[in-house]
């Protein structure tokens, strides 16, 4: 150490101070409890109320679990194998975890049919949620809906086939036109999927014979959790894409898309979705043609599908809200069309800002497929309350069944908040 | 002011006609922004428009590429009449380059996507050529370098050079630039001015609103000053800082000149 200049006003450092380690106090768990835990006397106080509050919830819950009986035919054999100790039935689960997974209709001998469709549902949203995986599995994602209605209610797999082919034909047409215009390759696109549908239809009636390779299974037919994930998914899938549409309706200049958009979502908002699941039940078979009998899921999946849209819609319409004009005008002043701008330039930034708003509405839908049990759908908590709890083996074993059913819906929609969260750190960009 | 660079009358400025403005008016409503404006620029012409703020200036280069509709006279870009025709308009903004005050780069997009987007949609260009000639832009603003990182990772005065090879990158014949130093720091504006003199040199059609009035000096041949939605007074650079003739301009220089 130099102190040549220790005692004049002008200073020069002439030697560099090496690092040092900071203090034990500065360190390690010990700074880590005093900062977090002991700051202030107030701060040391709820700390001590808190571990208190847990232990006494987790002594009450422990036991229960712990001692939990999973072995018995009906609840009253489990009180007795309990003999008054503290102790959850879980036995219930055990024999009954057909029902609660896949509804008391579905042929016992065909569960691997929805169990493998999920498995492959893994398969085709992995591209669509984590896009450093090749583009081409997307192809996987574009069969997969096909293939899944087949699995599931089985029947002639002309069906889904057909549906392919429309599709397919409908997006030919559509990419040969929409170079010249949008409008012409939107409607010529649906018109060709139409005709396929309808020449389709024909060859279906024509072939059904009682050759199918998979047993039909009617609608009515599913039920348990299954029936809450499949509404789920459809629908979450279905209103992103038309939320998407609505938001960009709703901002248009042309009066007359515009006015269709804000009363569609002001409509649907205004409404509660029991009012509208009623409607699908009961009223709906109204607006459809005499004699043609539209299966139940199908108008469920579309009032829930009407619901979630006009929200996510409004979501979006503030990620649109909250980009800066100058976007939109850098757009412009090079040149790309309104069709371009948005898919390039507006549409991926207001997603991005959209995400946590579209993920609260997708959790949120995703836990109001419940509300189905109210229209007699045997749904996870519709067989619950219905052939489970009225069952005179478990009449009575609520707390096991609802905790398991809340157990389930916690597990999703946890992994989907996480998702969202790691979607948001993966999609920052702007360095803030 | 007179380095090595040639005079603003030496540089080449052809008969063609680029941008013909007649009789213009634009409203805001009920206010009237722009009245009569009456315009014509040759190619090869850098022109200066500067003005108090709410004057109309930016109002009036926005018209030129449609950011802005007019509601009565005529504006011909290269030789197209700008009317309410979709296709028309974008065709008139893929010739036109615009540089805003705020960048208004895609901060979703890495500097080299945000060069290489609109000659790929609009254009057509294949990839491989789009980024060649992006590469090459972004080698004249001097930072190549920087072409895989994103706009929020630059410093002002790099955004506003990145914004410039955007906007050549479309290959524009001519060239609008709306206060593109007006957000920056000193340092930086020197970066961004240099760019547009070197572009001003290679013979780009340039309108420029800006209060740089050094620049206006070096470069234009041509200095406009607006002022209540009217064009007051234009002039060679020279004549116009020296030789004011309208009241409001010699108030306006002296204003701006006089600190």
């Amino acid at each position: 150490m130099s102190d040549t200049h220790a005692e004049s006003i002008p200073f020069v450092r002439e030697t560099t101070l090496p690092q040092a380690a900071p203090p034990t106090a500065e360190r390690g768990v010990y700074k880590w409890g005093r900062e977090n835990l002991f700051a202030t006397p107030a701060n040391a106080l709820l700390t001590l109320v808190s571990i208190y509050v847990i232990y006494v919830v987790l002594s009450a819950i422990l036991p229960w679990v712990l001692n939990g009986v999973w072995n018995a035919g009906s609840l009253s054999e489990c009180r007795e194998i309990l003999a008054g100790t503290r102790g959850g039935c879980f036995a219930v689960l055990v024999d009954r975890w057909e029902q609660l997974f896949f509804g008391f209709k579905y042929p016992s001998d065909q569960l691997w049919r929805p169990t493998l469709t999920l498995v492959l549902f893994f398969f085709a949203v992995a591209p669509v949620l984590f896009f450093d995986l090749p583009r081409k599995l997307l192809a996987f994602t574009a069969v997969f809906p096909f293939l899944a209605y087949w699995l599931i209610w089985g029947g002639p797999i002309l069906v889904p086939i057909v549906a392919l082919v429309g599709v397919g034909a409908g997006y030919v047409v559509y990419s040969r036109l929409v170079a010249q215009s949008f409008a012409g390759g939107f409607f010529g696109g649906i018109a060709a999927a139409a005709v396929v549908w309808f020449l389709g239809g024909y060859l279906v009636d024509a072939t059904t014979g009682p050759s199918s390779l998979l047993d039909a299974v009617p609608s009515r037919d599913l039920g348990g959790y299954m029936l809450n994930f499949m509404l789920g998914v459809t629908c979450v899938s279905l209103s992103v894409p038309i939320g998407i549409a609505l938001a960009l309706g709703r901002q248009s200049s042309m009066p007359l898309i515009k006015w269709l958009s804000v009363i569609f979502i002001e409509f649907i908002r205004g409404v509660p979705l029991i009012t509208l699941l009623f409607v699908a039940s009961v009223m709906l078979a109204y607006f459809f043609p005499p004699n043609s009998t539209v299966d139940l899921f199908l108008r469920v999946v579309i009032m829930i599908t009407m619901f979630s849209s006009a929200y996510i819609a409004e979501v979006i319409r503030g990620g649109l809200a909250a980009l800066p004009k100058g976007q939109y005008e850098a757009a412009d002043s090079l040149g790309l069309d309104y069709a371009q701008s948005m898919r390039l330039i507006i549409l991926p930034q207001a997603l991005k800002i959209s995400i946590p708003g579209i993920v609260n509405i997708a959790v949120g839908l995703f836990k109001d497929t419940t509300l189905v049990s109210v229209i007699s759908m045997f749904d996870l908590v519709g067989m619950i309350r219905g052939p489970i709890l009225a069952s005179t083996d478990w009449n009575g074993v609520y707390w096991e069944l609802l905790g398991f059913a809340a157990l389930l819906f916690f597990v999703v929609c946890y992994g989907i908040s996480q998702y969202s969260q790691w979607l948001e750190r993966r999609l920052a960009t702007d360095h803030r | 002011m007179t380095e090595a660079v040639k005079t603003p009358a030496q540089m080449a400025v052809s008969d063609e006609v680029a941008i013909s403005i007649q009789n213009m008016n634009k409203w805001f409503g009920s206010f009237h922004v722009l009245r009569d404006i009456d315009l014509t620029v040759n190619r090869g012409e850098r022109i200066v428009i500067c003005g108090p703020s709410g004057s109309g200036k930016s109002t009036l280069i926005r018209c030129i590429n449609a950011l802005e509709e007019h509601q009565k006279g005529s504006i011909e870009v290269d030789g197209t009449l700008l009317s309410s025709d979709l296709k028309n308009i974008d065709k008139i903004r893929s010739e036109v380059g615009m540089c805003f005050q705020h960048f208004n780069l895609f901060p979703h997009l890495t500097i080299l996507e945000n060069c290489t987007l609109a000659p790929i949609w609009v254009r057509k260009t294949p990839k491989k050529e789009a980024v060649e000639t992006a590469m090459h832009f972004l080698e004249k603003v001097k930072i190549p370098d920087q072409a895989d990182k994103y706009p929020g990772q630059l410093s002002g005065g790099q955004q506003q050079r990145v914004a410039i090879a955007r906007s050549l990158c479309m290959r524009p014949r001519i060239m609008l630039f709306d206060e593109p130093t007006s957000a920056l720091d000193p340092e930086m504006i020197k970066e961004v001015l240099d760019t547009m003199i070197e572009l001003a040199e290679e013979g780009m059609t340039m309108l420029c609103v800006t209060h740089e009035m050094g620049f206006a000096r070096q470069v234009a041949n041509r200095v406009i000053f607006m002022d209540q939605g009217q064009i007051v007074e234009q002039n060679e650079p020279e004549e116009f800082f020296n030789n004011p003739q309208s009241p409001r301009t010699q108030l306006f220089l002296s204003q701006i000149l006089g600190h």
